[in-house]
């Protein structure tokens, strides 16, 4: 099992089916009227948010939670910088608090890498910058798997700001790794510099993609969200003309076929990247995602602490 | 401690066996400041100072264009002082401080207390260069010819750190400086393509990593354009930290029209590569960035034709804590000054011999004598001949030395280079004929005083 999880690029097709198979059992747990399992007792695990995601921070609090372990957030809102304090002394102070495990959140790129040269316990990485966002692309896995089953040979189409989007480059990462294909599509102003290198392919017009015209039948469609400030950088004229040429509107949810559902990793600019009538639709499977986020951190946690400690049997005993 | 002043008469120096751009090897006898003879074996004075040369390569000591000293403002990270002491160690006679301090280098009475420090200090002298525009904002001129006239005699003026982005500032800029007969050394950054968040060269790395890019044309373009501002007013300009091939193009171009323009180089542009930034270590975060394997040889194909008239070190110390941080966040810049000639020689020798034309006479050239000339400083960058200013260097071109980060004479430690072992070592250096390094350490004049040993150097090992 890897030491930290700090990019999607971490977990090969091994680790990463491992991680996605004990978050089967761990999603099983939320349908027990008591969800709680007794396996990181002891264990204190602090969420470390140098910015601020509701969503991620709850989802890791309560997924340390049901596995017993006592969490503690710490908001270090604002950059250290701007606080003058390094991020180099924030992580050994709260390192040094005793921790078991650091989940970070920090607007910058690589300062979650940064971090894991200072610091001795694992290292999650929930978010940093425009780089990665691991767990999130373990949950949209997952979400696929169980509407999809086996990922091998299936298409993905990721829509939006792929620039600034930490999960765009990490689902590129992991399903390449489970053996999906994947194609990009945005304006040319959001697509990444060298993302001809990627394990990927890449389209300018979502119609085309989606009729399955340009790389074959479509089995999933994820939007991601357009960061409203990204307007004043000129990435695109109005969002008029985003939504109409990248949006996912109520025509091109028809173009997708019957089986493939519709992600998004919220929350919905609706209107924009999203029609109400694509987030409220049967295929819409955003509430799926934020359900799955829970069990794929309870099984990165597990790993991550006790894998080396405890042989899984102890895991399914306490699951069962 | 105390340093040499101008007023003490120093004690000769016999230079034995010590070989001019590296040719043949020659006694050099220094005498009142100045090459008072040169000659296959010269007899030594009463009372002069014998040094070994070893048969080590005699250059005029290096002249940098571009020092950041950090005094006044952030004596925490470098001073005057330590910041010569850095550059003596290295091999320089002179340094040009950037006007980036703060208070900013922008007003006759800031440069001069600038030049003023470094004379006190003593090891190299210390140019200041003026800021271009109030402040370094970007839109009133500084008091260019005050600076110009003041005791400091400024004749390079740069907003470093930041471009001078909007074209008719530009403009008057090279216009005002001309009875000054200064140059406006640029720092060529357009602010929109590449803005103060851009830290890593764009392309394939800064897009899988997630890092803002600063992509080659926001250097390329800014030079373009003030090379035509400098044909339209017939003015001198100059080029920081030339990082692409594109520039190159562009300088090279320039130079065939007949523009008076020159540029320069970074050591670390010269050796160092984009990939390095893929654990996210700030200490190769720099500006403009470090960029792919191509342009590294399309600039040391630059330096070696001569379209890259200087080395410039850029050296730029930053205290810890202000590189403890993710990579976006840390502070830009590296040290420069006492790296600069082995990393030169890592990039331009192959195992210690030159190549493609590149050998001791242009590295001369390139660190001394056209880096003097584009600053207009007297004594410095001129031939080993009698009668010549002994401002001097000698170096041992097969010695190597391993950098520790903790032991170099500048207040901070932000090298990339800490634990790799460099070519050339720098055995001597004489500023007016007094030295301020014997025997790889920083020499205090009044130690070789009435002692014909150097038991009592005082040394900053390096
Ligand atoms: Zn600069």
């Amino acid at each position: 099992m890897i030491r930290h999880l700090l990019s999607a690029a971490d977990l090969d097709l091994a680790t990463a089916t491992t991680l996605l198979d004990s978050a089967e059992q761990m999603f099983a747990i939320q349908h027990r009227e008591v969800k709680k399992l007794p396996t990181l007792r002891g264990r204190t695990v602090v969420n470390l948010f140098f910015e601020d995601s509701t969503r991620t921070r709850s989802s890791f609090e309560i997924a340390g939670k049901w596995l017993s372990a006592d969490v503690i957030n710490i908001s270090a809102k604002g950059s250290s910088v701007s606080k003058g304090e390094s991020l180099r002394d924030t992580a050994l102070t709260v390192a040094a608090m005793g921790v078991d495990a650091l989940v970070v959140r920090h607007a910058s790129s690589g300062a979650v890498a940064r971090i894991t040269e200072w610091v001795q316990c694992p290292v999650i990485n929930a978010g940093d910058g425009t780089h990665e966002h691991p767990t999130q692309a373990l949950l949209d896995a997952f979400s696929l798997r169980q509407r999809l089953g086996e990922l091998r040979g299936r298409h993905v189409v990721i829509v939006g700001d792929l620039t600034h989007s930490r999960v765009a480059r990490s689902n590129v990462l992991l399903l390449a790794t489970l053996g999906a294909r994947v194609t990009l599509v945005a304006p040319p102003t959001l697509m990444p510099s060298g993302v001809a290198s990627w394990k990927c392919d890449r389209s300018w017009d979502l119609d085309d993609v989606l009729c399955g015209r340009a790389f074959g039948d479509v089995d999933a469609v994820m939007m991601l969200r357009v960061q409203r400030e990204r307007m004043s950088g000129g990435y695109f004229p109005t969002e008029r003309e985003y939504a109409i040429g990248y949006g996912l509107s109520p025509r091109r949810l028809a173009l997708l076929p019957e089986h493939a559902p519709v992600l998004h990793p919220g929350p919905m600019n609706r209107g924009l990247e999203i029609s109400s009538a694509a987030a409220d639709s049967a295929r819409s499977i955003v509430l799926d995602q934020v359900k799955a986020g829970v069990a794929v951190r309870m099984s990165v946690l597990y790993h991550l602490l006790a894998g080396d400690q405890q042989p899984a049997p102890v895991l399914e005993e306490a699951v069962r | 401690m105390s340093r040499p002043t101008s007023d003490q008469q120093p004690r000769p120096i016999l230079l034995r066996g010590v070989r001019p751009l590296g040719g043949d090897v020659v006694d050099v006898l220094v005498s009142d400041g100045r090459i008072a003879q040169l000659g296959a074996t010269l007899d030594a004075p009463e009372h002069a100072l014998v040094v070994d040369g070893e048969q080590g390569v005699l250059l005029p000591s290096f002249v940098d264009l571009h020092t950041h000293l950090r005094e006044p403002g952030r004596e925490d990270a470098e001073t005057i002082e330590s910041g010569s002491a850095a550059a003596a160690l290295g091999g320089f006679g002179c340094v040009h401080a950037m006007a980036n301090t703060s208070p900013v280098g922008d007003t006759a009475e800031i440069v001069e207390q600038v030049h003023r420090r470094g004379r006190r200090a003593g090891l190299v002298d210390v140019r200041p260069v003026g800021a271009v525009s109030k402040g370094l904002a970007g839109i009133e001129l500084a008091e260019i010819g005050n600076m110009a006239r003041s005791a400091a005699g400024v004749r390079v003026f740069s907003d470093d750190g930041h471009c001078v982005s909007d074209a008719r500032l530009m403009r008057r800029a090279l216009e005002y400086i001309k009875p000054f007969d200064a140059v406006v050394a640029q720092h060529a950054q357009d602010p929109r393509l590449a803005d103060a968040a851009s830290c890593a060269h764009e392309g394939e790395l800064s897009g899988k990593l997630g890092l803002p890019g600063w992509p080659s044309v926001a250097e390329e373009s800014v030079i373009a354009r003030d090379v035509m501002l400098a044909e339209h007013t017939g003015s001198r300009l100059h080029v920081c930290h030339v990082s692409t091939a594109g520039s190159v193009e562009v300088i090279r171009w320039a130079k065939q029209r007949g523009i008076d323009v020159t540029a320069e180089v970074t050591p670390h542009h010269l050796l160092l590569t984009v990939d390095l930034l893929a654990d996210y270590d700030p200490v190769f975060k720099v500006n403009p960035p470090l960029r792919p394997h191509e342009d590294v040889l399309a600039l040391r194909a630059g330096l070696a034709d001569g379209t890259i008239d200087a080395v410039a070190t850029d050296h730029a110390p930053h205290a810890a804590h202000d590189k403890d941080h993710a990579f976006a966040d840390a502070a830009f810049g590296m040290l420069g000054l006492q790296t600069a000639l082995g990393v030169v020689l890592q990039a331009m020798f192959a195992d210690g011999r030159p190549v493609d034309g590149f050998g001791w006479a242009e590295l001369s050239d390139r660190m001394s004598v056209r880096p003097a000339r584009i600053g207009r400083v007297a004594g410095h960058g001129r031939p080993i001949a009698v009668g010549e200013p002994a401002n001097l260097t000698v170096i041992d071109p097969d010695g190597r030395w391993r950098v520790v980060a903790a032991e170099l004479a500048s207040l901070s430690s932000n090298t990339p280079y800490s634990g790799s072992v460099l070519p050339g070592v720098v055995r001597t250096t004489l500023l007016r004929g007094r030295p301020t390094v014997l025997d790889a350490r920083l020499a205090v004049a009044e130690a070789l005083d009435g002692h014909d040993d150097f038991d009592d150097l005082v040394g900053l090992s390096r």
